[in-house]
């Protein structure tokens, strides 16, 4: 009990630190550039404690439970040798984590508006929520595959230089097709995929194969999934803007 | 009592994050794996200090920084803020890219400190640390990230105001990675590819993308739709290359401090 408090404490030490430069650039513009006063203090000062509390919380919580347990069914998956398994809990994980993340569901909503403005389709309500869940899907499709493909380099040891320049060489060709007002939505689809739960749990799992699997060093095979899951939605959101 | 609601409100969306994760986890673990993890109390509170903590976390930023960031991507975009001097001066048509400083350099500053409290590149940057035995200093990496976004980011605003089309932008930096890929230490590769999607999640999104289409609804001749999005892209690629030129610059530092005095090998070589 009392070891957690002081790790609690150790830790919320830090992330007062990692906040500062927010409010310091924050209060820099309000007060130097725009010359305002800061409305609503009372709520702002809730808010930065709130934020000091969570992220605390939160850094302690993936040592305790989102490290460990990628590592150990990393581990477990690596014992038991079934690359089925192991692929399928890949791609579940890359499908299942992306499917219900929000500020993909505002980026597929977005992408429908652009659609219908720009005349691609219908514009009814039907129409635009049907784009935006197909764009959704097949984003979601995207990163459960990506991570299927990162896993298997980990296991084969393929070099990841050669797979993500491939890639790019890809979106770069798509993008000269592709219609012009998905270039944007897909660049940045690519980034807003990974979320704050997805990215600990992928990198655990990615160090924990790589560090259980003989001739694999864990620093060169062990990260590079979460390339892949940015890379991939690029290329199917560009090729969802051709073919619909 | 609305800050009730909104943490209840918090909660429930965290909660329906978390769940398809958690099923997928514990679900495979139990009927694939058939064997209870070692330390499952221990991995359960975990999950619970995640849930508490990204749900504070969350509403926290919504309380605060997000009315207020969104406040100022707002005015520093405003027509009256950008041409108060300069529209007086030289007419409303007339103005270049350069009376937009204040909204590069806030790009810049906003990009950098959002990057610096981004909870999944801390994770990152904690696996590296641990994985290469300290090789890679967590704040070396953070700030060599952190930089990246901010460099990024003033570049998009830059591209907002100009107009160019983005691709151009996008396959030059492309061409920089590939270039840097072939000259950075084998090492750092991989967690370099990686640190381009990590940079852009809870914190550092909705200020970029407020910031993105407030510029392009001011700018004249842009259009919020194609010219609003693309700045997360910029924050995505820079942070590639500039941590491979962190690796980069390390590893020549190491070098030349070698070959000064032959006598220690492990005298600094992890300047930075």
């Amino acid at each position: 009990m009392l070891k957690t408090l002081q790790q609690l404490l150790h830790s919320m030490l830090a992330s007062i630190r990692d906040l500062i430069p927010i409010v310091a650039v924050i209060l820099f513009f309000q007060f130097f550039v725009l010359q305002q006063p800061l409305p609503n203090v009372g709520q702002l000062m809730l808010g930065v404690v709130f934020v000091v509390l969570g992220l605390t919380f939160f850094i302690h919580g993936l040592e305790q439970g989102l490290f460990p347990i990628g590592e150990s069914m990393a581990h477990a998956f690596a014992r038991k040798g079934s690359v089925f398994w192991l692929l399928l809990f890949a791609f579940a994980l890359g499908f299942g984590t992306t499917v219900a993340e929000p500020a993909l569901i505002a980026v597929a909503a977005e992408a429908a508006n652009v659609a219908a403005t720009g005349q691609m389709i219908e514009n009814s309500m039907a129409a635009k929520a049907s784009y935006a869940d197909g764009l959704r899907f097949t984003v979601a499709f995207a990163v459960g595959l990506a991570i299927v493909i990162g896993v298997l380099r980990i296991l084969k040891g393929w070099s990841i230089q050669w797979m993500i320049i491939g890639g790019y060489m890809l979106v770069v060709i798509m993008t000269l097709f592709a219609p012009k007002e998905i270039i944007g939505i897909a660049y940045d689809s690519g980034g807003v995929t990974t979320s704050t739960i997805t990215v600990p749990l992928v990198t655990a799992l990615g160090v924990g194969l790589a560090s259980s699997i003989k001739g694999r060093n864990p620093m060169i095979d062990g990260f590079g999934l979460i390339a892949f899951a940015s890379l991939s939605p690029m290329i199917f959101v560009m090729a969802y803007g051709m073919l619909i | 009592m609305d800050i009730v609601k909104d943490v209840i409100d918090t909660t429930l969306s965290t909660i329906t994050d978390v769940l398809p994760i958690a099923v997928i986890l514990f679900g495979f673990q139990f009927t694939v794996i058939r064997k209870k993890p070692a330390n499952l109390m221990q991995i359960l509170l975990g999950f619970v200090w995640v849930l508490l903590g990204l749900s504070l976390f969350l509403l926290g930023l919504e309380l605060c920084l997000f009315p207020l960031g969104r406040l100022m991507a707002e005015q520093l975009t405003d027509p009256s803020f950008i041409h108060g001097s300069a529209a007086a001066a030289k007419g409303l048509e007339q103005i270049s890219w350069q009376d937009y400083y204040w909204v590069y350099w806030f790009a810049f500053l906003i990009g950098f400190s959002t990057t610096i409290a981004e909870p999944s590149l801390i994770a990152v940057a904690i696996k590296a640390n641990e994985v290469s035995a300290g090789a890679i200093g967590v704040w070396g990496l953070r700030l060599a990230v952190a930089v990246g976004v901010a460099m990024g980011i003033s570049l998009g605003c830059y591209r907002i105001v100009v107009g160019d089309p983005i691709h151009w932008y996008i396959i030059a930096g492309y061409v920089v990675v590939v270039i840097q890929t072939c000259f950075a230490p084998k090492i750092i590769v991989p967690l370099a590819y990686d640190s381009g999607g990590v940079t852009t999640s809870t914190v550092t999104v909705p200020l970029v993308a407020a910031l993105g289409l407030g510029l392009s609804e001011t700018v004249p001749g842009r259009n919020p739709l194609i010219d609003g999005f693309g700045l997360i892209a910029f924050a995505s690629l820079f942070p590639i290359i500039s941590v491979m030129a962190y690796a980069q610059i390390t590893a020549a530092l190491a070098r030349r401090n070698k070959n000064e005095d032959n006598a220690g090998p492990e005298s600094d070589s992890r300047t930075g």
